[in-house]
């Protein structure tokens, strides 16, 4: 049974803080096709399509028959533990930091044997275990054995935890407290054992429905946050981004508007101060303190999540200015994820189907609830996920997006 | 007589009046801040931009020997002038933009009605014709031309939440009623109406008969708006002179102020 977490001490402030380092991150091309699946939660292995072996590490060609038809394909998982190791030196920082460590090889039901860190719950060899695919502080596939079932208090497991960001006695900032889908996050975040919540407010004097009740929740604080205005941004990461944990940036201008048929650019520059400026003004203001604090104690700084669109891939024309927010948000994350990288600090991208809000009345379901956004989100964050695409339409659209764009931007003139 | 006294114009006496503090310059304008609320419209509108500033270079790798800022803001944020093409009862009068009128338009003096008592007893209090005659029987007529202020010391809600003042049904500030403004307009001649809260019309006016009775009026005579004015209690019930110029901006509908009042000691 892992030691169950503890609440972290008050940080000793004659202390140092242990500087971030990354385990080696160097990879070729074909081992980064398993970095992808692994970022979208899968755990993938080339199998040779040509003679069946699985190989392990990801190579360029078959190691059996030579064959370069190599196909992506799911593992199972499970495997036995044919042996273990205890690590006890590393000249690489980040390993030397965290000796002793349990390694072994496991041979998977799909005949191929991995190296993997082993769970502390693992048994010795021989036994039966479930391996994950989890990226690593680098951002890279890494592979983790967990034991046959699960175990007490089995998330809290330490090298576990440098794979995952789990909102356990963290403290989390969502930019926008008031929207429905920040009061869900709120809720969700609180209900995975946050420990404190920052609801982002801006102009406080709008009060929607729902928000009283928000603000009485224990572990709730809510800050005045306006991302569109610089001054308040530097303010609150003057104020608390030393603290934040992770930053869940779901604040969003929506409107939904093509581009030749109504005048002006005003609304449209809206949504951009928010959708697009906004993460730029957030990089800023806690960016640095986040990366700063991203090895300190047993809770460190670990994540920082935006919620996209799945419209960011491809326009919806009727809300044209939106999607191109959206578009404009995702490749900024892109920079943010490589900026952050150096410190560990995970980057996910939750890119959501029409949100049951008021700016999709007129959207026919199925559309994502507040509730099941958040729920994705905290799942992404204990999962240790970079890129998700919650409900059904984000679902479909993705597929459709990864099998053809081209097919699917002319599928969208008729959504 | 000395030489120089019967050579002094007028500007001299001011400029000398002002050196005495006989003449006081009292600011009328609110800081442009990003924190200062902008006026809101139902959510299905596109908005008026609140004031931001975003720093170009301050003495830094992005300009070495300079601090300066680039600003933007809407025509209607912070302490602004209203200017009479803002509604469409103005929308054909000639030379009613920004840019267009005259610049002695801007210079006129200010009847102060205070109101403060009533607007803190009642957010939604409206000045009526009959509140208006009831001041001029002590202060005496309002003169064409003049401005017409209403002190409620709504500026002094500092809390942008309170200056506001949302409730479910919208937004509860005072302002004029039909009846007073039909008398400033038709029968005193004013120059405009200015008022300290965010808006010339009360916060309920988009349910009176007619709607927005300031706007609608006011500028549908070529009249003028101020708003968001502050220091109104430093105003002596007559005799202050505003100076209140929009920037110059083509066809402009309005402006952000610094009003300026010249009060004698």
């Amino acid at each position: 049974m892992t030691d169950p977490l503890q609440p972290p001490p008050r940080r000793n402030p004659i202390l140092p803080l242990r500087p971030p380092t990354l385990p080696p991150s160097a990879r070729s091309r074909a081992a980064l096709r398993m970095t992808a699946a692994v970022a979208e939660g899968r755990f993938e292995l080339q199998a040779c399509h040509d003679c069946g072996k699985v190989q392990y590490p990801p190579r360029d060609a078959c190691t059996n028959c030579l064959s370069v038809r190599l196909a992506w394909t799911p593992m199972g998982g499970r495997g036995e533990l044919i042996s273990d190791t205890l690590l006890h030196h590393s000249n690489e920082l980040y390993y030397r930091a965290r000796v002793p460590l349990r390694l072994g090889l496991v041979r998977l039901a799909e005949g191929v044997t991995v190296l993997a860190h082993l769970h502390g719950d693992c048994p010795k060899a021989k036994a039966d275990v479930r391996v994950r695919a989890h990226l690593d502080k680098a951002g890279q596939a890494t592979l983790i054995a967990l034991p046959a079932t699960d175990t007490p208090n089995m998330a809290d497991d330490r090298m576990l935890r440098e794979m995952t960001s789990d909102p356990k006695f963290r403290k989390v900032l969502v930019t926008d407290g008031k929207s429905a889908t920040g009061q869900a996050l709120c809720r969700a975040l609180i209900e995975a054992g946050a420990d404190i919540v920052w609801a982002g407010v801006a102009e406080p004097w709008k009060q929607p429905p729902g928000f009283d009740a928000l603000a009485n929740l224990p572990n709730v604080t809510i800050v005045p946050l306006d991302l569109t205005d610089s001054r308040s941004v530097d303010d609150l990461g003057a104020s608390i981004g030393g603290k934040v944990d992770i930053l869940i940036n779901n604040a969003e201008f929506h409107r939904s508007h093509g581009i030749a048929d109504r005048r002006g650019t005003e609304t449209a520059r809206a949504e951009m101060e928010i959708n697009y400026l906004g993460l730029m003004r957030l990089a800023q203001s806690f960016g640095p303190a986040m990366r700063a604090r991203a090895a300190e104690s047993s809770v460190p700084a670990t994540a920082w999540v935006n919620i996209l669109s799945i419209y960011a891939l491809s326009s919806l024309p009727t809300q044209g200015t939106f999607s191109a927010s959206k578009a404009a948000a995702f490749s900024l994350s892109q920079t943010l994820r490589a900026e952050m990288r150096a410190a560990g600090i995970r980057v996910v991208n939750a890119f959501p189907g029409p949100i049951d809000d008021e700016w999709t009345q007129l959207v026919p379901p199925p559309k994502l609830a507040p509730a099941a956004l958040a729920r994705a989100v905290v799942k992404a964050l204990q999962d240790g996920v970079e890129d998700i695409y919650p409900g059904d339409v984000a679902q479909d659209l993705f597929a459709k997006w990864q099998e053809s764009a081209k097919a699917l931007e002319r599928e969208m003139w008729d959504q | 007589m000395s030489p120089t006294e019967t050579s002094a114009t007028v500007l001299d006496e001011v400029l000398q009046a002002l050196k005495t503090q006989r003449l006081r310059v009292v600011d009328l304008s609110q800081t442009l801040s990003p924190s200062f609320p902008q006026i809101v419209l139902p959510p299905e509108f596109d908005q008026c931009a609140p004031f931001r500033i975003e720093e170009i270079s301050r003495y830094d790798e992005r300009g070495p020997s300079l601090y300066w800022n680039n600003i933007s803001f809407g025509e209607h944020t912070g302490t602004h002038f209203d200017a009479p093409i803002h509604w469409i009862t103005g929308r054909d009068l000639p030379n009613a933009s920004t840019d267009a009128l005259p610049p002695h338009s801007f210079i006129a003096p200010a009847c102060v009605v205070d109101c403060s008592a009533e607007a803190a007893a009642d957010p939604d209090f409206l000045l009526t014709a009959d509140r208006l005659r009831a001041w001029e029987l002590q202060h005496g007529r309002i003169p064409a031309g003049a401005w017409l202020f209403m002190r409620t010391d709504w500026s002094k809600r500092t809390d942008p939440v309170a200056y506001q003042n949302f409730d479910a049904a919208g937004q509860h500030s005072p302002g004029p009623d039909f009846s007073a403004v039909e008398l400033l307009v038709h029968e005193r001649q004013v120059i405009g109406f200015g008022s300290e809260t965010i808006g010339t019309d009360a916060g309920q006016a988009a349910h009176f008969r007619p709607p927005y009775p300031c706007h609608a009026i006011m500028h549908g005579n070529g009249r003028f708006g101020l708003q968001c004015l502050s220091n109104l209690d430093l105003l002596p019930p007559t005799g202050a002179l505003i100076i209140a110029a929009p920037l110059k901006i083509l066809r402009g509908s309005g402006s952000p102020v610094r009003a300026l009042a010249l009060v004698e000691s």
